[in-house]
């Protein structure tokens, strides 16, 4: 399935681009993570959220929409 | 009864204006049955980090996110305390320091409502809607603000 990750602030400047698509065969949110840890080692060390339906969900979720965002530590206000 | 509300575009490009504010606030003259208003303005600090000071945050969000976020929220807040209206405005873009990037506004007919109305939905905005700031420094260098 496509994915099309979307990042965000202090992430988005690892990954040094706000959004991707990638070509994805598994199942869980875990592997997709392990994934984006291989082709950004730094990620690692970052605190963040991943939302997927605009909710935030754990990492032994399964991915069920095409949108899936990385999100740091939210700072609004 | 319960009124349907719908979901508002509650992001505004730059900083909110004091004549914006004023504007709302002589909106509600007409709704005579409001007895109290209170109001939280987030203003943009020219903090000091290590010798540089912050000139500008730069907001962004997940607004396919944030958006549906906030509307959560105005629907909590309203089943939790007896409101007459709410209306929020967060900025997006750059906001210098010392402008205003956060507006929330609730009215109620009793003053002890708006007190805790207004408390609920700040904090509420804090922890659960996906916006950042990014802290611009004089020097054109920036870091991630984080909430504390």
């Amino acid at each position: 399935m496509q994915l099309q990750i979307k990042y965000f602030g202090l992430i988005a400047e690892i990954t040094n681009c706000d959004k991707e698509t990638i070509e994805f065969s598994k199942t869980l949110i875990s592997e997709l993570l392990e994934e984006l840890y291989d082709k950004y080692p730094s990620l690692k060390q970052k605190d963040f959220k991943v939302a997927q339906n605009h909710e935030i969900v754990s990492n032994n979720s399964k991915i069920t929409n095409p949108e899936i965002a990385l999100l740091p530590p939210f700072s609004g206000g | 009864m319960t009124k349907e509300r719908k979901p508002k575009n509650v992001f505004k490009e730059g900083a909110i204006s004091s004549e914006f504010i004023a504007e709302s606030i002589a909106k509600h003259q007409s709704k005579t049955s409001i007895g109290a208003h209170n109001i939280f303005l987030g203003q943009v600090r020219a903090d000091a980090i290590d010798g540089k000071t912050v000139s500008a945050i730069e907001y962004t969000a997940y607004e396919d996110m944030a958006n549906p976020k906030f509307h959560e929220i105005r629907e909590t807040t309203f089943s939790k305390f007896n409101l007459t209206c709410m209306h929020i405005y967060h900025s997006l873009g750059t906001v210098k320091s010392g402008e205003i990037c956060l507006f929330v506004f609730v009215s109620s007919p009793r003053r002890k409502e708006v007190f805790k109305a207004l408390e609920y939905v700040v904090e509420e905005i804090k922890a659960k809607v996906p916006v950042y700031g990014k802290e611009i420094f004089e020097d054109s260098t920036h870091q991630w603000k984080v909430n504390s």
